[in-house]
């Protein structure tokens, strides 16, 4: 067994402990201890009558995968389902045997642990997940959940709640002392979660610590990464390299979109160059916190003060053919200032904004849905060009009036999106918007929008 | 009727009732039926009745007062082996109860039957009497270390657990006689005349203990808050009162009010309540003039918002909501959502205050909330009830007594009687921690399936085959409709497959009564 002296007699942790923590565990792993038999493994879980044969069993399966022989692992387990129990198991090994499998400082080593976990890590359902295609560069993207990346009990359920986006958070909800542990189980959720029609995205951290992220959770192939504090294309495009490297290696052809986050005066003065610097790009976004703080400003409940940066983050996006996303309403109490905000937010060209809490998804749905009007309208202006098509006039007009090109295109937009909401039944506006078809359109994604693309 | 009668004697004889469960034939001294069947058990004879009394051995001007409570337990002639009752209207704050022991155990009397309408963590001490032989057993709901001294074998009797109703049942039919019922009232008369809605320890409804003052061979009223007579309104009737005894305090206000009543903010149990919520209004069950019952606790009472807000949607009004009441139903009433509240127990301040001061707001009883030997009840005439379970079975059959482990865990509650409405759904998380609450078989068998009809967890909701009306009603809802096995199935591939099941001893040490008072599960012993 190879080992630093300095690893050596040394506890490593990983995971949480206490009366408050649920479905997580802590790990503790020292490498002096064992027997001829192998590792001594000492369990106390919440669920030892019904589950402590599956988690030692587990345990001992982990050990060995990663030819750990001997030591002694103590585990407190208050119900952590399987992946969770490996990723917790994996950051301890890691910190034990950093030159092997892999510290927070050696990638190379890291990836290749990566083959390893990736056979431990209990897969979801393989044939629903085939079935379901990886999200399309052009999709609805009106809500994002925030859950970070430290916390399994908010991972586990987080697809049920209807967003159009779920990300597992690796930035600022994990504390810099959880992240080697934190991008382990957000690996493992990606792999072991269904999330329903959700697009899959994680936040990575700034670089370069967040280049060690895209090393373990790229193989696991999110759907989208968000890049925060971006300030310049070439971070952007460092980004889309290590993601084509890592999918390269594995033979992996499939698409894994970004959304640069600006929060910066600077990033929002080169809004447009990122927004165009990979074709990875989807969708540009402003993180308000950070941005107000930049600017030495208060953020308010209404945004006066980054009306300049949404606008010019709106301009930019349309400019380089992406969408543009807006920041998070961070207080969830107030669910009609936040409808306010996604209302204001659609009217100034943004197509979706954060979420912090479950319960803001319904309302932000709301917010950036079209109203009964513009979709009517919408729909005699389709129905207008398809007749025109049809008849082979190269003019569409409605009544006596004759419509642009543009306000075409936008017209074929709104129903789409509509449509992919749940807004409009096979023939006109609805008045049962249908959640469930809603995100049931949002994850095939082949909406309309490409019209204007 | 058909009972499988055995000789007292033999208290080991286990047969297998009709849903399946292997029951005592016996039980402290007195033979049982086992479960026949949802309505398959019929009553006869007469009502239980307390002895007669007559007027010339009470004071003449009403005042019943004595010194204290030990005075008041020798006159009632307080012996070895008697029943005693207490109630549980002030909750985790109730001094009475343990005070009644305390006093009988001075008096030196031993092996008493001790018959609360639910214990509380604070009688923990009840446990000390029963060491000390004071008390020899308990029937009534058992939780926490009370719960834990019977489940790991302890009590010298079995425990007896009894949903609200079938407490009531059992009183009235004369399975219990009880002989010393000792009622905490939060304002009394020297007559014995008392309610629970005024006070400084005002907690409600006193419901739990109208049986007691009934049926009991004697009664004690103790309170902290004497009024002159007459005392109004009375909720119990002096009449039925031997004693009555002033005392300093009979509980501590701040533990007397749940404190549960804040609406959830976890975001899956947010979801669960805007599933059952939508499922009420699409299954065409909101309507004007219907009704709802539902408790305090987070999802129950997030529901209640939602259901709030469907109304004041819709424009839709109910013609009277069933408590546990709390401030969510005070302002449905205030607000003129509801036209009632019948209130079986009071969860918070505001629904005391309302109580006290709005005649549209009744305190009822389990006898005409729940009792199934009586001329019907109005758990029956409720369209919907929200209620939890720790676990639910394929079949909808669910266990609300124990954990897993077979551990009590609580007491019925007027969950078994609950189940007779229109529509009964079980809001329940999908799993906890790592435990399915789905399973193949329930540990313990505290209600039929028959009488579930949705299952509502956050990965969606589950209509028991039986109920082709509501399966039909809800067609083209968007709501996550469910076979309960696809439930299960997912829930088992999240949490690593099936959990093991925990090897139970064949010792009983409780049964589970069912509403009509026929033995519907057995509570085994567990090691500790």
């Amino acid at each position: 067994m190879s080992q630093t002296t300095e690893t050596a007699g040394r506890l490593h942790e990983a995971g949480r402990k206490g009366k408050d923590v649920r479905s997580d565990l802590s790990v503790s792993f020292e490498t002096q201890g064992g027997d001829a038999d192998g590792p001594e493994i000492v369990l106390r879980s919440r669920v030892e009558p019904y589950y402590g044969n599956a988690i030692r069993q587990q345990v001992r399966d982990v050990l060995g995968a990663f030819g750990v022989t001997g030591g002694r692992m103590e585990i407190d387990d208050a119900g952590a389902v399987p992946f969770v129990i490996e990723a917790r198991i994996e950051a301890a090994l890691r910190s034990a045997f950093p030159e092997r499998l892999g510290g927070a400082t050696s990638t190379s080593a890291a990836a290749g642990a990566v083959e390893t976990a990736l056979r431990l890590v209990p897969r979801w359902n393989a044939e629903s997940a085939l079935a379901s295609p990886r999200s399309a560069r052009v999709r609805l993207r009106r809500s994002r959940l925030y859950v970070p990346g430290s916390e399994p009990k908010y991972m586990l359920n987080a697809g049920l709640h209807r967003a159009d986006g779920i990300i597992l958070d690796l930035e600022d909800s994990v504390h810099p002392a959880e992240k080697d542990a934190a991008r382990l189980l957000v690996r493992n959720a990606l792999l072991a979660l269904d999330f329903l029609s959700a697009e899959t995205m994680v936040r990575i951290n700034q670089l370069p610590l967040g280049l060690a992220d895209l090393e373990a959770i790229v193989p696991a192939l999110p759907e989208l990464i968000l890049i925060p504090k971006v300030e310049h294309a070439e971070q952007v495009q460092e980004v889309d390299a290590a993601i084509s490297r890592i999918l390269a290696e594995r033979g992996v052809t499939e698409s894994i979109w970004l959304m640069p986050i600006l929060e910066s005066a600077l990033g929002i003065e080169n809004a447009f160059a990122i927004a165009s610097a990979s074709p990875r790009v989807a969708a540009l976004t402003i993180g308000l916190e950070d941005y107000t703080a930049d600017l030495g400003v208060v953020k308010t409940p209404t945004g006066e003060e980054s009306l300049f940066a949404r606008y010019r983050v709106v301009n930019a996006a349309k400019a380089a053919g992406v969408q543009a996303i807006d920041s998070v309403y961070g207080d969830i109490e107030d669910l009609a200032g936040l409808e306010a905000w996604a209302l204001r937010s659609r009217g100034m060209g943004f197509e979706g904004m954060g979420c912090v809490h479950p319960r803001q998804i319904p309302v932000i749905h709301r917010g950036f849905a079209p109203t009964r009007g513009e979709i009517e309208k919408a729909l005699r202006i389709v129905a207008a060009f398809e007749d025109a098509k049809a008849r082979g006039l190269g003019v569409v007009s409605l009544g006596s009036k004759m419509i642009d090109a543009p306000v075409v295109n936008r017209a074929v937009r709104l129903v789409a999106q509509a449509r992919a909401m749940g807004l409009i039944d096979s023939g006109g506006a609805s008045d049962a918007p249908g959640a469930v078809a809603a995100a049931r359109a949002g994850t095939n994604g082949s909406n309309g929008g490409e019209v204007t693309r | 009727m058909t009972t499988m009668q055995t000789s007292p004697k033999v208290s080991s004889e286990l047969v297998r009732n009709a849903a399946g469960r292997m029951v005592p034939t016996e039980v402290n001294g007195r033979p049982q039926t086992p479960f026949l069947g949802v309505g398959a058990y019929e009553p006869d004879g007469d009502k239980a009745a307390p002895p007669i009394r007559r007027c010339a051995d009470y004071p003449t001007n009403g005042d019943k007062r004595v010194a204290d409570l030990r005075t008041a337990l020798e006159k009632c002639g307080l012996r070895d082996g008697m029943v005693i009752s207490n109630h549980h209207h002030l909750r985790n704050g109730d001094r009475v109860a343990l005070e009644v022991l305390k006093a009988a155990d001075s008096l030196g009397v031993k092996d008493l039957m001790w018959f609360p309408s639910a214990a509380f963590p604070c009688q923990a001490e009840v446990i000390d009497l029963m060491e000390k032989r004071v008390v020899h057993h308990i029937e009534g709901s058992m939780n926490g270390p009370l719960g834990d001294y019977c489940s790991q074998g302890k009590m010298r009797g079995m425990g007896v657990l009894r949903s609200h109703g079938g407490r009531w049942q059992a009183i009235q039919d004369g399975e219990v006689q009880i002989d010393i019922a000792i009622i905490a009232a939060p304002t009394a008369d020297a007559f014995g005349n008392c309610n629970g809605s005024h006070g400084p320890t005002a907690c409600g409804s006193l419901g739990f203990a109208l049986a007691d003052s009934m049926y009991a061979k004697h009664v004690i009223v103790v309170t902290d808050n004497l009024v002159p007579f007459p005392c109004l309104p009375w909720q119990i009737q002096g009449n039925n009162v031997d004693y009555v005894v002033e005392v300093d305090s009979i509980g501590d206000p701040s533990q007397i009010v749940s404190g549960t009543t804040e609406i959830t903010k976890s975001p899956d149990r947010l979801l669960i309540a805007d599933y059952v919520a939508q499922f009420v209004r699409d299954a065409g069950i909101l309507r004007d003039g219907f009704s709802f019952q539902a408790g305090a606790g987070g999802v129950a009472l997030a529901f209640v918002g939602k259901i709030r807000q469907i109304m004041e949607e819709t424009g839709v009004k109910a013609s009277f909501v069933r408590g546990g009441s709390t401030k969510q139903l005070v302002q449905l009433l205030q607000d003129g959502y509801t036209s009632a509240i019948l209130d079986g127990q009071t969860f918070d301040l505001d629904a005391v205050r309302s109580i006290a001061s709005d005649p549209r707001h009744v305190p009822t009883s389990p006898f005409t909330s729940y009792n199934y030997h009586g001329k019907g009840n109005f758990a029956s005439m409720v369209d919907v009830v929200v209620l939890g379970a720790t676990e639910v079975d394929r079949n909808f059959n669910a266990n609300v007594n124990t954990h897993s482990d077979g551990r009590l865990l609580h007491g019925i509650g007027g969950w078994q009687n609950c189940l007779f409405a229109g529509c009964t759904i079980l809001a329940v998380p999908s799993f906890r921690d790592r435990l399915p609450v789905i399973v193949d078989e329930v540990t313990t068998y505290t209600g039929p399936g028959e009488l579930i009809d949705v299952i509502a967890t956050e990965r969606g909701l589950a209509i028991n085959p039986r109920r082709q009306d509501l399966l039909d009603a809800v067609k083209g809802s968007d709501l996550p409709i469910r076979p309960i096995e696809e439930i299960q199935a997912e829930v088992e591939q999240l949490c690593g497959g099936k959990p093991e099941r925990p090897r139970l001893s064949d010792e009983p040490v409780a049964v589970i009564k069912w509403v009509d008072g026929t033995v519907i599960d057995t509570v085994w012993k567990v090691e500790s």
